[in-house]
């Protein structure tokens, strides 16, 4: 409901995200029905492709929003690159064979396999607080990153953002990304994930 | 970058000023406007890049790229101006939001021939200066040339119709 509120608003995308507490947690919402585009998250790439099965346009791994640790997004991106990897040299029958392992749709395994990533823009999200970590993603091959608190919970957010958005256009240059590096203020504190209830990590709402 | 490599181009990320020395042309993408201004004076490309276009390197502006070359800027942040190779007049995000993006038949050179054209925040020119009008859509200019300078409103790279970075590398090669 809030979806079709956002689009009729004329918002440029929504993010189904997980952040936000579901209002239905068995189902997803019926993207096709919609024409402003969706970014869903994932964990994995069975997950992103029944996104987008869905009708989501964009995807991004999820992380551990609101932490400032940035291991569940390298974790999430990996399983997503890992899955696509495996895809490499499968024949049709053990393409379905997948598709049935991961819970997604065979044709768009098939998508994976041939152009050996997911078919969608793919963003990672979830933990990102340094431009080290936006370099760091976008070294494990993501389209860019969706920063939140590790941001606006820092000294100095102007300056950290100006910084993470350089280091995302320059991650493989590691001079460069010393000399963004410098100076910032303080950063958001990480908070470690093992320390927090399972039951409250967000990465888990959502299938 | 894949689109000009299936035409038969060799291509090159510029990032840096130093990415610019011994290009034969160059290209602007999509993206936004403000943001790759930005980030570009703040690597000291945006100088190095104008330089290089008012020397006559060859470009080619797509929608935002579109919009760093034109000479005036509508609708942009407080003191936005292009890099005035093209004496065009262009208003940023004239279409309107995500959700008024569009796909429509071209015209071309106002011979008859059609193309795909993928509209995304698009600009519209708004005075067309000295420049010769390559594309219309509706009537209204989309599309324009003026020498090795061609500039484009929508994104051919998403057509998977080459005939325009074709062209463009034809330009480049005259």
């Amino acid at each position: 409901m809030e979806a079709q509120i956002l689009e009729a608003l004329g918002i440029d995308y929504i993010d189904e995200s997980e952040v936000l507490t579901p209002a239905d947690e068995e189902n997803h919402i019926d993207k096709h029905q919609f024409k402003v585009p969706f970014v869903c998250g994932c964990r994995d790439l069975g997950e992103a492709l029944r996104r987008i099965a869905e009708g989501a346009a964009m995807i991004r791994t999820k992380g551990e929003a609101g932490t400032g640790n940035v291991v569940e997004a390298v974790r999430h991106m990996r399983a997503v690159n890992s899955g696509i990897r495996k895809l490499s040299g499968m024949n049709h029958a053990e393409l379905v064979h997948e598709a049935k392992n991961l819970g997604a749709p065979v044709d768009l395994l098939a998508d994976c396999q041939q152009v050996g990533r997911l078919p969608v823009v793919n963003f990672a999200a979830g933990g990102i607080a340094t431009p080290a970590d936006a370099a760091l993603l976008m070294q494990l091959g993501v389209d860019g990153v969706f920063v939140g608190s590790g941001i606006f919970k820092s000294g100095d957010p102007l300056k950290r953002a100006k910084a993470i958005v350089a280091a995302t256009t320059y991650f493989d240059r590691p001079d460069i990304l010393a000399e963004v590096s410098e100076d910032l203020g303080e950063p958001m504190v990480g908070i470690e994930i093992p320390t927090l209830p399972k039951e409250e990590l967000l990465a888990q709402r959502g299938w | 970058m894949r689109a000009f490599e299936a035409a038969g181009a060799r291509t090159r990320l510029v990032r840096l000023k130093e990415d610019l020395e011994d290009l034969e042309g160059l290209v602007i993408p999509g993206g936004e406007s403000t943001t790759m201004t930005m980030l570009m004076e703040r690597m000291g490309l945006y100088d190095a890049v104008a330089d290089a276009l008012h020397s006559g390197l060859p470009a080619l502006g797509t929608c935002a790229g579109m919009i760093l070359l034109a000479e005036r800027v509508s609708d942009g942040i407080d003191g936005q101006q292009g890099l005035g190779v093209l004496d065009i007049a262009v208003r940023r995000n004239a279409y309107g939001r995500q959700l008024e993006s569009f796909e429509a038949e071209l015209e071309l050179n106002g011979d008859g021939a059609s193309f795909p054209g993928v509209f995304i925040r698009a600009p519209i020119v708004e005075d067309v200066g000295s420049t010769e009008v390559i594309a219309r859509h509706d009537g209204r200019p989309v599309g324009v040339r003026k020498g090795r300078t061609m500039a484009l409103a929508f994104h051919p790279e998403l057509s998977g119709d080459l005939r325009l970075h074709r062209e463009f590398l034809r330009l480049v090669r005259s």
